[in-house]
């Protein structure tokens, strides 16, 4: 069964007037068809205002289809009986870590959710030290959220996810608001969570080279998914890709440019060490 | 000037006080302030002052830490003196001509002082040895007969519990936006009264848009991690009864007793 199945969604927001008339139907979402495997690494790429946002909240059901379908598991994400088994196996990290903290103390926050879905309270001890490790924050358990650095709430914000045991976390741009620092640790838990824990990861960003090591990337541009593939055959058009304003990894724009020139270099170098390697076989 | 309020922070230590069930804290701090007002006299305030200085001793939080907490209701307790002072009737002490003082007000004024800052110290105990979490899961488990006449308990409990959680980050908040003004020439301790609520506004504003957005964010982070309100919810921290609560109960009982015992008999 495949882990996310999203099936030709369509999202509207309106801007009303002061009357409570619709001036104007803005589509976040026109028309996305998708399919997410068990135990992928997923990178959704977009420009401010491509709808990136608006997807990853569809498929934790915290937003409805105007038309279409999002399925995760199989489960229907507009049945009410099943939405809160996909918000267990499908759980979100969002953009800024202070907003989604809702514990005063680490640990009662990784708690929150293993205790919304009634899981004993012998369970919850258990799955809380579990999560805190497997994102490396077990030496904060008892601190207070607020004295974090950005990095380690984002953490523990996963960790929180962690503790409910889904199968897929969605991620919302979760290092737009972190230092470089933050940044690496984040990206590297969560590479991390996909190969030990085999969990689907679905990455939305815009930053290239968190995507390079992705399994597979989707561009968003104005509601659609306008490319698709792995990151060395979505990187490798550098014109198509700056349409969309989105820039690609340094290294891999610099071997464009220069294969401009007229220099032999291979279409799917990504990295600068890619890229140093290849310059070097030049003779 | 934010910072200085030490109510409802939660000082860590591991003292037997700390250990408590957070209903006990909870009704000793009631049944301690109780006490205050029947006790009302010199010999009843030595008895809680012992009782203070006990339990303060024991849960090692420094008493510098406590008296932090005063600070902040400094005005209220000056206020509450001169009030008391001037206008209860009585053998007069001193005259000012427009006014005087009487033996017992300055009695009433002093009492009422103490009380004060007993009252205060005695519920920042209570908020510097539990955590908000702790307190509110208390005050929810102490309210739940409420239940049964339609008051939602457990919501009011978790919007309490958020409601700490998001003090110390919209205070810091405040203070970005007054430097950010500031950087921009923005002046709060300048001119008349009036002058200085007029440009407060302008912090205001921003913070109260800030606030809803963060609402609206952690709405959204509450309902993808499955919260529907208190039904089915299980506990981390599940709230037991232990020996040491049934014995802090006897102990305020006692002193309770005490109290209404001076009481009688002055």
């Amino acid at each position: 069964m495949k882990m996310v199945q999203i099936k030709d969604l369509v999202h509207r927001y309106f801007r009303r007037d002061d009357d409570d008339n619709i001036i104007e139907t803005i589509e976040a979402i026109a028309g996305v068809n998708m399919d997410i495997e068990k135990g992928q690494f997923i990178a959704v790429l977009g420009h401010n205002g491509s709808g990136k946002s608006s997807l990853a909240k569809h498929i934790n059901g915290l937003l409805q289809p105007a038309e279409g379908a999002v399925y995760v598991k199989g489960m229907n994400t507009s049945s009410e009986e099943e939405i809160w088994r996909i918000r267990q196996s499908a759980g979100i990290v969002l953009q800024n870590p202070d907003n989604q903290i809702i514990g005063n103390i680490v640990e009662e926050d990784v708690a929150f959710g293993p205790e919304n879905i009634g899981v004993p309270t012998q369970d919850i001890w258990t799955r809380v030290a579990e999560s805190l490790e497997a994102v490396g924050m077990e030496a904060f358990r008892m601190s207070s959220p607020n004295r974090l650095s950005g990095g380690q709430k984002q953490r523990v914000a996963i960790a929180g996810i962690l503790a409910m045991e889904p199968e897929c976390i969605i991620l919302d741009e979760p290092t737009a608001m972190l230092d470089p620092k933050g940044r690496e640790d984040v990206i590297r838990t969560i590479h991390r969570l996909n190969k030990e824990k085999a969990i689907t990861i679905i990455l939305i960003t815009h930053k290239m080279d968190e995507v390079v090591d992705a399994d597979k990337v989707f561009v968003m541009d104005h509601g659609k998914v306008v490319m698709s593939g792995t990151p060395r055959e979505v990187f490798s058009d550098v014109e198509k890709m700056k349409t969309y304003r989105l820039e690609v990894p340094h290294a891999a724009e610099l071997a464009y440019e220069l294969r401009k020139e007229g220099i032999p270099l291979s279409e799917t170098i990504m990295t600068k060490e890619e890229l140093v390697e290849a310059l070097c076989q030049l003779s | 000037m934010m910072r200085e309020i030490t109510i409802g922070q939660y000082y860590r230590a591991d003292s037997v006080i700390h250990k408590l069930d957070p209903r006990t804290k909870i009704m000793g701090t009631i049944l301690f302030i109780i006490s205050l007002f029947i006790g009302k006299s010199i010999p009843a305030y030595v008895v809680s002052v012992i009782l203070l200085a006990v339990v303060i001793k024991i849960s090692t939080v420094p008493f510098s830490y406590m008296v932090r907490g005063l600070k902040a209701v400094f005005a209220i307790l000056m206020f509450s003196l001169v009030i008391n002072m001037f206008f209860i009737p009585g053998d007069v002490i001193v005259d000012f001509g427009f006014a005087d003082i009487s033996r017992e007000g300055v009695q009433t004024a002093v009492f009422m002082a103490i009380r004060l800052v007993f009252l205060i110290l005695g519920s920042s105990m209570m908020t510097l040895t539990t955590t908000p979490n702790q307190l509110t899961d208390g005050m929810e488990k102490l309210l739940n007969p409420l239940k049964k006449i339609k008051i939602p308990v457990h919501e009011i409990a978790m919007m309490m519990s958020i409601a700490l959680r998001f003090i110390p980050i919209l205070t810091e908040e405040l203070d970005k936006i007054m430097k950010a003004q500031m950087a921009r020439g923005a002046e709060y301790d300048q001119g008349n009264l009036i002058k200085k609520i007029k440009s407060v506004v302008p912090v205001l504003v921003p913070l109260f848009i800030s606030s809803v957005r963060r609402a609206n964010d952690l709405a959204m982070a509450m309902e993808s991690r499955c919260y529907h309100g208190g039904e089915g919810r299980t506990k981390m921290k599940p709230l037991l009864y232990e020996k040491r609560d049934y014995i802090s109960y006897a102990l305020i009982l006692g002193y309770l007793a005490i109290m209404i015992a001076i009481r009688i008999r002055m």
